[in-house]
C-alpha cells in the first residue's frame, strides 16, 4: 500500500507541473494586467491613469518582465511555500489563502460527510422497500435535488431566511457579532450560519449516493450470497445490513473521487452566494482584478487539493475492499 | 421472455418460415429496438416532451412572450404577478385586474394594489411590439395580450425597470438552452476526434492526449470556467462573448468523451473489419469517419444528452457571477443577478422564477438523458 501511495504521489509530480503551468497561462490570458485595471480605476475614481503611471506600476510590481520569467519565478517560489505577493491586497498571497482554503475544505469535508450520514440509510430504505410510496416519494426528491444547483438552493435559502425567519443568512456570523469575543452566543451563530450552508452545498451528492446506493444494494440483494444468508436463518436485518449494504457500500468510495471536485466548486460558488470566507468570492475578485498570484495560487491549490482528495479516495477504496489490489 | 437464439432454433427445428407477425417482431432494426425501450420509459418520455415543448418555445419566443424582454413599463416597477380571471358575473371572461399606485408615506415605497373595478380584457392573438420571428419573419401578432398599449399584463411580474419577467424569461431562454447544446456540440467534435484518434492510434498520440486530459481533469470545474471566462475582454460584443462562453464550456467537456471513446475505440480497432478496411487501402481518416465513428455514435448521443444539463447549469452560474453572458443579452443567468439582492428579493420574490426554468429545463434534460441511456443499452430487455 505505501509503494502503491509513493508510486502516486510520484506519479503527481510531472501532472501538477503542466497545471501549473496550464494555470499560470490562464490567468494571463486576460488582457492588461494589474496595472491597467489601476490605471482605470483610478481614471474612473477622477486621478490619473496615464501610461507614465501604468509604466511605474508595472514596473514596480515586476510585470514588464516576460511571462515565462514571472512563471519561473512564481513556481520557485510556491515550492519555497512563497505564493507571490497580492496586488490588490498588498500582502503575500499566502497568509491571505490559508484561512479561506482551510475553510473551503472544511465546508467540502463538512457537506460530503452530511451527505454520506444522510444517504446511506435512505438509500438502504429505498431499496429494501423497492416500489413502496416511500421509495418513490424519495427517489423523486433526490432526482429534484440533483437538478437544483447549490448556488440557486443558496438564493432560496437567502430569500427564505430573509423573509420567513427575519434573519440575515450570509457571511458567517451575524454583523452585529463579528467584532465580538467568542462567547457562546457567537459560536451558536456561526453553527448557525455553517449548517444551512454545509446542507445546501450537500444536497446535489446526496442525491446521487442516494441512486447508487439504491441502486448497488438491489443488485446485491439479488445475488447468492444473500440467498444464503437468508436461507441459514439469519434475520433480514442481519442480511441487510452486514451482507449486502458492506458490499454494496464499496462503489460508493470511488464515487467519492467525483464527489469533490464537485463539492469544491460548490463551496466556490456557494461563498459567493452567501458571502462565507471561502475560497470563492476572494477568487472571483482576483480573477476580475488581474490579481495574478493570487488568482493563479488559488487555482494550482484547488486542483492540488482536488488531486490529493482523489488519491484519499483510491486509497480509501483499496482499504475497505480488500477484492482490490492496486500492485 | 424468448430470446433471439432460442427463437432461431425453433424455427430450424420447425423447418417453417416466419410469419408475418413473427417476422414483425424478430427482424426489427436496432433504432426501432432502442425506440420500442425509449417510448416504454414513461419518465423519459415526459422529459423529451418538455425538452422539446422548451426548444420550441424558445424558437418562438417573441411569439409566445407577451412583449419585448427590453420593453419598459415606466409605470409598473416590481409589480407582482397578476393572476387571470377567467370568469366574470358567471360569464366566461378572461381579464386582468387593473392597477392602482400607492405610495406608503413613511417608507415611499411604491406598491400596486389590484383595482376590482377595472377589468382589463386578456386576448389570446393580440397585434402587440413588432418583431422578427427566429430573426427573420417580421410579426406582431402575440399569443396572449391585451388590446390597450398603455396598459401590461404581468403573469410573471415586473423587474426593477418595468419590464415583464414572463418574457425575459421566455426570451432568456433562447441563450440559456442553446449555449448548452453549442457546448456540447463542440465538445463532440473535439472529443470524438481526439478521444478516436487516441485509441485508434496508441503510442505517442494517445499519450500525449491522456496526458491533456489528465491535466484539465485536475483542476475542480467551476474555477477553472471562472478563470477562463475572465479572460475575455470587456468590450468584445455580446454575440462574440456568447460564442466564447460555450467554447470555454467545451474545454472541459470534451474530456469526458474521449476518456470514453477511446475504452470503445480500443476495442474495436481489435476487429476485423478494420483489418478488412485497412487491407483493402482505406485511409486513416475514412476508418475513423466511416468504420469507428458510426459504430460509437449510440454512446456519443447517450454522453452528449447527460452532458447538455451541466452545460445549461453552468452557464447560469458563470453569468450569475458576473464573467459570463452581459446585458443587453438576456439569459437565466442574467435575470438572476437581479435576485442576488436580499432587499430586492424581499420585496420582490418573483424575481427568483428563473430558478423555476431553470430547474425544469434541467429535470426534463436528466430524465430524458436516463430514458435515452437505458433504452440505447443493447442488454437490456424489451
Amino acid at each position: 500500500m505505501i509503494a502503491y501511495i509513493t508510486r502516486r504521489l510520484l506519479g503527481m509530480i510531472p501532472t501538477l507541473f503542466l497545471v501549473s503551468i496550464l494555470t499560470f497561462v490562464i490567468i494571463q490570458l486576460p488582457q492588461g494586467d494589474y496595472a491597467t485595471a489601476l490605471a482605470a480605476q483610478a481614471a474612473g475614481s477622477g486621478g490619473t491613469g496615464d501610461e507614465a503611471f501604468v509604466q511605474a506600476i508595472r514596473h514596480q510590481y515586476g510585470l514588464d518582465q516576460p511571462v515565462y520569467l514571472r512563471y519561473v519565478t512564481w513556481i520557485v517560489g510556491c515550492l519555497h511555500g512563497d505564493f507571490g505577493y497580492s496586488f490588490e491586497w498588498k500582502r503575500p498571497v499566502g497568509e491571505l489563502i490559508g484561512s479561506r482554503l482551510g475553510f473551503t475544505i472544511l465546508l467540502s469535508v463538512l457537506a460530503l460527510a452530511f451527505s454520506w450520514i444522510v444517504a446511506i440509510p435512505i438509500g438502504i430504505y429505498s431499496a429494501t422497500h423497492q416500489y413502496s410510496a416511500g421509495d418513490v416519494g424519495l427517489t423523486t426528491l433526490g432526482f429534484l435535488g440533483l437538478s437544483v444547483p447549490d448556488f440557486m438552493l443558496g438564493l432560496v435559502y437567502l430569500f427564505v431566511a430573509a423573509f420567513f425567519f427575519n434573519a440575515s443568512a450570509s457571511g458567517l456570523v451575524s454583523a452585529d457579532l463579528e467584532q465580538a469575543p467568542w462567547t457562546l452566543a457567537k459560536v451558536w451563530d456561526f453553527i448557525s450560519h455553517l449548517v444551512p450552508a454545509v446542507i445546501i452545498l450537500g444536497v446535489a451528492g446526496t442525491a446521487q449516493l442516494i441512486r447508487i446506493m439504491r441502486g448497488n444494494l438491489l443488485e446485491t440483494l439479488g445475488q447468492q450470497f444473500v440467498t444464503t444468508a437468508r436461507a441459514k436463518g439469519l434475520t433480514e436485518r442481519t442480511v441487510v445490513n452486514r451482507y449486502a449494504v458492506r458490499v454494496a457500500i464499496n462503489p460508493l468510495i470511488s464515487v467519492m473521487g467525483m464527489q469533490l471536485p464537485n463539492l469544491i466548486s460548490g463551496s466556490i460558488i456557494l461563498g459567493v452566494v452567501l458571502s462565507l470566507p471561502t475560497t470563492g468570492p476572494l477568487f472571483l475578485h482576483a480573477l476580475q482584478n488581474s490579481d495574478t498570484y493570487l488568482a493563479a495560487t488559488f487555482l494550482l491549490l484547488l486542483a492540488l487539493m482536488l488531486m490529493l482528495g482523489n488519491l484519499l479516495a483510491d486509497v480509501l477504496l483499496a482499504w475497505a475492499d480488500p477484492r482490490i489490489r492496486y500492485d | 421472455m424468448t430470446d433471439v437464439a432460442s427463437v432461431a432454433e425453433q424455427l430450424a427445428a420447425d423447418q417453417r418460415p416466419l410469419t408475418a407477425a413473427e417476422d414483425a417482431r424478430y427482424g426489427r432494426s436496432q433504432i426501432q429496438l432502442i425506440w420500442l425501450r425509449f417510448i416504454r420509459n414513461r419518465a423519459a418520455l415526459v422529459g423529451g416532451a418538455v425538452v422539446v415543448t422548451l426548444y420550441l418555445v424558445a424558437a418562438f419566443a417573441n411569439f409566445v412572450a407577451p412583449y419585448d424582454a427590453d420593453q419598459r413599463f415606466d409605470a409598473d416597477i416590481y409589480v407582482s404577478p397578476q393572476p387571470i380571471y377567467l370568469i366574470d358575473d358567471g360569464k366566461i371572461y378572461p381579464h386582468v385586474l387593473g392597477l392602482t399606485l400607492t405610495t406608503d408615506p413613511e417608507t415611499l415605497r411604491r406598491s400596486y394594489a389590484p383595482d376590482p373595478t377595472q377589468k382589463i380584457p386578456v386576448h389570446v392573438l393580440v397585434h402587440g411590439t413588432p418583431y422578427r420571428l427566429l430573426g427573420l419573419i417580421p410579426g406582431d401578432v402575440h399569443l396572449l395580450g391585451v388590446d390597450r398599449p398603455d396598459i401590461g399584463v404581468f403573469l410573471l411580474g415586473t423587474d426593477r425597470q418595468g419590464r415583464d419577467q414572463l418574457s425575459r424569461i421566455l426570451m432568456g431562454s433562447q441563450i440559456s438552452l442553446t449555449i448548452g447544446l453549442l457546448g456540447v456540440f463542440l465538445s463532440l467534435l473535439i472529443g470524438s476526434l481526439l478521444g478516436v484518434a487516441s485509441g485508434y492510434y496508441g503510442g505517442a498520440i494517445d499519450n500525449v492526449i491522456q496526458r491533456a486530459i489528465e491535466v484539465i481533469r485536475s483542476f475542480p470545474s467551476i474555477p477553472l470556467w471562472m478563470a477562463l471566462a475572465a479572460a475575455f475582454p470587456p468590450h468584445w460584443p455580446a454575440l462574440q462573448v456568447y460564442f466564447a462562453i460555450s467554447v470555454v464550456l467545451s474545454f472541459i467537456g470534451w474530456t469526458w468523451l474521449a476518456r470514453q471513446l477511446r475504452g470503445k475505440v480500443l476495442a474495436l480497432r481489435e476487429e476485423e473489419f478494420v483489418l478488412a478496411s485497412q487491407l483493402s487501402g482505406a485511409s486513416d481518416l475514412r476508418i475513423i469517419l466511416r468504420h469507428l465513428i458510426p459504430n460509437v455514435t449510440g454512446h456519443i448521443i447517450v454522453i452528449s444528452t447527460l452532458a447538455v444539463p451541466g452545460m445549461i447549469l453552468a452557464e447560469t452560474a458563470l453569468t450569475f457571477l458576473g464573467i459570463g453572458i452581459r446585458p443587453p443579452l438576456v439569459s437565466w443567468g442574467t435575470l438572476l443577478q437581479d435576485a442576488t439582492n436580499i432587499q430586492t428579493l424581499a420585496h420582490a420574490p418573483w424575481l427568483l422564477s428563473p430558478v423555476a426554468a431553470i430547474v425544469i429545463a434541467v429535470l426534463a434534460f436528466n430524465f430524458l438523458g436516463d430514458g435515452v441511456r437505458d433504452a440505447a443499452d443493447p442488454y437490456s430487455v424489451v
